[in-house]
C-alpha cells in the first residue's frame, strides 16, 4: 500500500518514487524499446499487437493507445521515459507538456514566453482547492 | 600536479540541440539564447582546458529502470553520441581521459563516495548539449571529457548537501593528479522547470536568482534546500539543481563570477549559465 508522501501536496505534479517506477516498470521499459527504429516499425504497424509482448496493466495498454498522457503518469509512466513515445509520433516536450496542462498549444507556449507557469498559487493542493 | 582552474553551469534542453543540429539558432525565438554563449564561446578560447569534469543526467537513454546509478563515471576512452530516438545527434564522439578518470574513482570512492564505474556508455543530449553550447560545431572537441551521470530521474536524487561533498572530494582527488592538466568542472541541468502533469511550465524566476546568488558566494545556505523544497519550488525536473552544487563544492572556497545568463524560456525551461573562476 502506497505511504502518504510530503510531496502529494504539490498539485499537478506526480513525482516518479521507487513505489511508482515498480508500478511503471513495464509501460517505461516498452517506451524504451522505441529508441530503436526496428522496434518503432513494428510499433506502428500495428500498436495494440506490440503492447501484447509487454507484461503491464490493460489499463496501461490503454492509456498508451490513447495518448493519454496524465493516464500514462498515473499509472506510473516517467516524461522521459514517455519522450520515447511521443518522439515516436514526431511530438516535443512542450506538444505533450500542453495537452498535460489542459492548454492549446499557442496558449501554452504564450504562457512560457510570458515567463511561465508562476509559482505563486502553484505550490500547494490547498492553494488550488481555494482557486477551485 | 593537475589544476581545478574553472567550473561552469548550464541547462541541457534537448531542443536547444535541435536548434543547433538544424541550424535555427538565427531565428527570433533562439537568437537570445545563443547571444547568450557569445562570451562563453570566446572565453573559453583562452582557458587552455585540457579535461573537464561534465556532471549531467541521463535521460532513460544509457540507463533504463533496469540499472540506476545514483554517481556514474564515465571511466572509457570514448562516448558516443546516443540514439535517443530520432537517431544520435550529428556531434563529434566524446573522447574520455581514462587515466584521471580511474585516478578519480579510486580516489572517491576511499573519500567514501561509492561511485559506479562505467566502461562502456552512449551520452545523451544532456551532455552533448553543454558541449555544444560552449563549444559551438567543431570537428572535434578540444578537450576530453569526464562524464559524470547523476541520477536526477527516480525520485530521491542525491541530496544538495551529498552533491556538495561530492563536488569537494573530487576538487581533493583532481588537486592529487599528478599530471599538469587544466581541469574545470561543469554542473548542467536546471534551472526551474517542470515537465510533466497539470502544472507543467512552472518558472520560479525568484528561485533561480537566489540560487545563482548564494551559489557564488555562500553554497553552504544551498546545501540546505531539501528535495521536497525544490519540487515544490523549482519544479518536479527543477531538482536537477543539485548537479550545480557538485560543480560547486569541487571549486575553491572564493570564487570570482565571470559571467552569469539567465533566459526564459528555453521550450519549457529557464535557461541559467554561470562561469566561475578559483580564487586561490
Amino acid at each position: 500500500m502506497r505511504q502518504p508522501q510530503p510531496y502529494d501536496d504539490i498539485p499537478g505534479t506526480t513525482v516518479f518514487d521507487a513505489e511508482r517506477a515498480r508500478q511503471g516498470y513495464w509501460l517505461n521499459q516498452f517506451c524504451m524499446s522505441l529508441m530503436k527504429a526496428e522496434n518503432r516499425a513494428a510499433f506502428k504497424a500495428n500498436e495494440a499487437e506490440y503492447l501484447k509482448a509487454w507484461p503491464m496493466t490493460e489499463a496501461q495498454r490503454q492509456v498508451i493507445l490513447a495518448r493519454d498522457w496524465n493516464g500514462m503518469i498515473a499509472l506510473g509512466g516517467n516524461i522521459y521515459f514517455l519522450s520515447k513515445l511521443f518522439s515516436s509520433d514526431g511530438k516535443s516536450f512542450q506538444h505533450v507538456a500542453a495537452i498535460m496542462t489542459g492548454s492549446s498549444q499557442e496558449a501554452y507556449a504564450q504562457m512560457m514566453k510570458d515567463g511561465g507557469r508562476s509559482p505563486d498559487g502553484n505550490r500547494s493542493l490547498a492553494e488550488w482547492k481555494k482557486r477551485g | 600536479m593537475a589544476e581545478l582552474i574553472s567550473g561552469l553551469t548550464t541547462s541541457h534542453v534537448p531542443a536547444v540541440g535541435a536548434a543547433i543540429d538544424l541550424g535555427k539558432t538565427q531565428e527570433p525565438y533562439w537568437k537570445p539564447v545563443f547571444q547568450g554563449f557569445d562570451f562563453t564561446k570566446q572565453w573559453i578560447t583562452e582557458q587552455n582546458v585540457d579535461v573537464v569534469i561534465l556532471v549531467y543526467n541521463d535521460h532513460a537513454t544509457a540507463f533504463s529502470l533496469e540499472i540506476i546509478p545514483t554517481f556514474a563515471l564515465g571511466c572509457a576512452a570514448e562516448f558516443p553520441p546516443a540514439d535517443e530516438g530520432w537517431g544520435p545527434r550529428p556531434v563529434p564522439v566524446v573522447m574520455g581521459h581514462p587515466e584521471l578518470a580511474a585516478h578519480l574513482a579510486q580516489s572517491l570512492i576511499l573519500d567514501e563516495f561509492d561511485m559506479t564505474i562505467v566502461n562502456k556508455m552512449d551520452v545523451d543530449h544532456g551532455l552533448t548539449v553543454p558541449l555544444s553550447l560552449v563549444y559551438g560545431q567543431p570537428a572535434a572537441w578540444p578537450c576530453k571529457v569526464i562524464p559524470l551521470a547523476v541520477n536526477v530521474i527516480q525520485y530521491p536524487p542525491p541530496t544538495a548537501r551529498r552533491c556538495y561533498l561530492l563536488g569537494k572530494a573530487i576538487g581533493r582527488a583532481v588537486a592529487s593528479y599528478p599530471e599538469p592538466l587544466r581541469v574545470m568542472v561543469w554542473g548542467t541541468g536546471g534551472m526551474s522547470h517542470q515537465l510533466q502533469g497539470p502544472r507543467a511550465g512552472l518558472i520560479n524566476k525568484a528561485f533561480d536568482a537566489r540560487f545563482f546568488d548564494l551559489l557564488v558566494s555562500d553554497p553552504e545556505a544551498l546545501t540546505n534546500i531539501t528535495p521536497l523544497e525544490f519540487l515544490r519550488e523549482s519544479g518536479s525536473e527543477g531538482i536537477e539543481l543539485v548537479m550545480w552544487l557538485i560543480m560547486r563544492g569541487a571549486l575553491s572556497e572564493r570564487v570570482r563570477q565571470v559571467y552569469r545568463f539567465y533566459h526564459v524560456p528555453a521550450s519549457n525551461t529557464a535557461l541559467g549559465h554561470l562561469i566561475l573562476e578559483c580564487q586561490r
